[in-house]
């Protein structure tokens, strides 16, 4: 929207041990862009938008969330790593949403998204209650605050999920297979959510099988298979006219 | 699902069990029989364990000896989970440390060790702190030691921490790797994800068998004559015994005490278990009136009662929610 970059990745690897997860992977996406993810499992998927907040370490090439380097700091031409309180820091602005939902089970839904406003931005628990209500109200749960995990549906729980990483004001928010572990009926419900995630301006980044979602709220979609990024661009173009034979043998597996 | 018409019910001859009834017949009479012999027995004086059960010598050992359980678990357990996070930690010596004082402590009978912390004041006189082979910035003399109680607090707690340190390792590496992953996401530190996150998940693996750890731990004071300190239970009972030559006696009303207070623990156990496997919720039966709610998604339109949908719902949601 503004033209400004959330995220640059430039040339980054990783590797496990001797396993290249990641090769050489760029790409870049704007402030208010959303970006979806597609490719088959084991491409390097999860790793890369774990790499984006720092629960993986990059290897090779620089990877910068808002032109700040994203787990290191570079003084005088050389990189040092960030402490384990510099790079928390930086994951503030950065929300993440994953496939198995990771909700804290022993806590009601209002008390797993007033976590991290409490213990982290030092919130008071009346103003993060309050917040966490709305947050609530927003992804259409509004009667469900005090329900434990376990007793809501995997929908619900995606969707306490979302709240809570917005509860952070995040300026990026990065799903991994939000849908992938729901019942087909739940799916709808979630990514009606993120649909109104996107619309409202959040910069998203999606790591989906759901083609429909990235074609209609996509502004770019990447194809990535072996760890590298086989083909980009916009989402119709790729979906309807791919250019690569691996694209296409993807795609015509899933679509 | 259900038939409008059910079958026809059955009606069968119930299996028989002989063997049971007579293994059953036969271990109650063997019981009775015990007991009227006990109660007729001369050594086991039953007199003598009237007059000295509620004695004021025995009820103050008794005292000494739930002192001696509590302080010690105490101490154990806060340095069980120190030992816990070190065994856990990326830093290779402080695992080797954790790992050395688990070899060693839970390698030699804790007989021994008690043994030994009474007599560690005669090996170290004195406590020193400085630059070793240079003249010491501070010495102070072992003291602490020589107070039997506290000799006996620490050597069961140095022990206990050992096998303390295991149930709490356990119980921290049953919390889902997702769990610290999402708190980490959230900008959370590492101190925040274990004290919010990990530990109170942890705390359901860690609670039954702790309960257990207390209950041994009841019953090992009585190993503090190794100290040697005689101002316990089972020291004072055999110190009056000594005087009296009612020895027997003496042993039934320790006996009598000890499983007063393991059954009371047991009792506090149950309880305490009870309620943290509550909260996380397995079950919604506990709570019949929300049970209907989570149907409106989970959609179950039929008009059956409440709680039948509310039970058969719970696990569909469930899937992630991790049966740990
Ligand atoms: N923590 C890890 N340690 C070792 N190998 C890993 C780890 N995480 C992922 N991998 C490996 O990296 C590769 C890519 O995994 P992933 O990023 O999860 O792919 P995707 O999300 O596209 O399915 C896989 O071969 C996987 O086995
Ligand atoms: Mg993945």
């Amino acid at each position: 929207m503004t033209g400004m970059t959330m995220v640059l990745a430039d040339r980054v690897s990783k590797s496990f041990g001797a396993n290249k997860v990641l090769r050489s992977i760029s790409l870049s996406v704007d402030a208010g862009e959303v970006l979806c993810i597609v490719g088959p499992s084991g491409s390097g998927k999860s790793t890369f938008l774990r790499c984006i907040n720092h629960l993986e370490r990059v290897d090779a090439g620089r990877l910068s969330v808002e032109g700040q380097l994203v787990g290191y700091r570079e003084k005088g031409g050389r990189l040092y790593e960030l402490k384990p309180k510099e790079a928390a820091f930086q994951r503030r602005e950065i929300g993440m949403v994953f496939q198995r939902f990771n909700l804290f089970p022993h806590l009601t839904a209002v008390e797993n998204i007033i976590q991290a406003p409490m213990r982290v931005k030092r919130m008071s628990k009346a103003k993060a209650t309050a917040r966490a209500m709305e947050l609530m109200e927003r992804v259409g749960l509004g009667d469900k605050g005090d329900y434990y995990p376990a007793h809501l549906s995997g929908g619900q729980q995606q969707r306490v999920a979302i709240a809570r990483a917005l509860a952070m004001d995040p300026k990026l928010m990065l799903f991994d297979e939000p849908t992938s572990a729901l019942d087909p009926e739940l799916v709808g419900e979630v990514l009606d959510v993120m649909k109104g995630l996107a619309k409202s301006g959040m910069t998203m980044i999606v790591v989906t099988h759901e083609m429909g979602f990235a074609r209609e709220v996509a502004d770019s979609l990447v194809f990535m298979d072996g760890g590298v990024v086989v083909e980009s661009g916009d989402p119709r173009q790729v979906l309807t006219a791919p250019q690569h034979g691996r694209t296409k043998a993807f795609l015509s597996k899933v679509l | 699902m259900l038939d409008p018409e059910e079958g026809e019910a059955i009606r069968a001859v119930p299996l028989r069990h002989p063997w049971r009834a007579l293994i059953a017949v036969v271990l109650v009479l063997a019981l009775a029989v015990f007991i009227v012999d006990a109660a007729q027995r001369e050594d086991y004086g039953w007199a003598e364990v009237g007059k000295y059960i509620f004695d004021k010598r025995i009820s103050q050992a008794a005292l000494v000896t739930l002192q001696l359980t509590v302080y010690s678990m105490l101490i154990a357990i806060t340095l069980g989970l120190l030992l816990a996070i070190m065994r856990l930690s990326p830093n290779p010596v402080v695992k080797s440390v954790a790992w050395l004082y688990l070899w060693i402590f839970r390698g030699t009978p804790v007989y021994v060790q008690l043994v030994f912390w009474g007599i560690v004041a005669l090996i170290y006189p004195v406590l020193t702190l400085g630059v070793p082979f240079m003249t010491p910035w501070v010495t102070v003399p072992n003291d602490i030691f020589l107070n039997l109680f506290i000799t006996a607090v620490i050597g069961l707690a140095l022990n206990e921490a050992a096998y303390m340190s295991e149930i709490v390792r356990a119980g921290l590496l049953s919390v889902d790797e997702g769990q610290e992953e999402a708190s980490k996401a959230l900008a959370m530190s590492w101190g925040q994800t274990m004290r919010y996150i990990v530990v109170p998940q942890a705390m359901k693996i860690i609670i039954p068998p702790t309960g257990n750890e207390v209950i041994s731990m009841l019953k090992t004071t009585s190993l503090v004559a190794a100290i040697p300190l005689s101002i316990d239970l089972y020291g004072v009972s055999r110190g009056i015994s000594a005087v009296t030559f009612t020895p027997v006696p003496l042993l039934i009303v320790a006996s009598i005490w000890y499983l007063l207070f393991t059954s009371v623990l047991m009792v506090g156990q149950h309880f305490i278990e009870k309620r943290f496997s509550r909260g996380t919720g397995r079950r919604k039966e506990d709570k019949p009136t929300a049970g209907g709610d989570p149907s409106a998604v989970v959609g179950s339109t039929a008009g059956d009662g409440p709680t039948t949908a509310a039970l058969t719902n719970a696990p569909a949601g469930n899937d992630a929610g991790g049966k740990g």
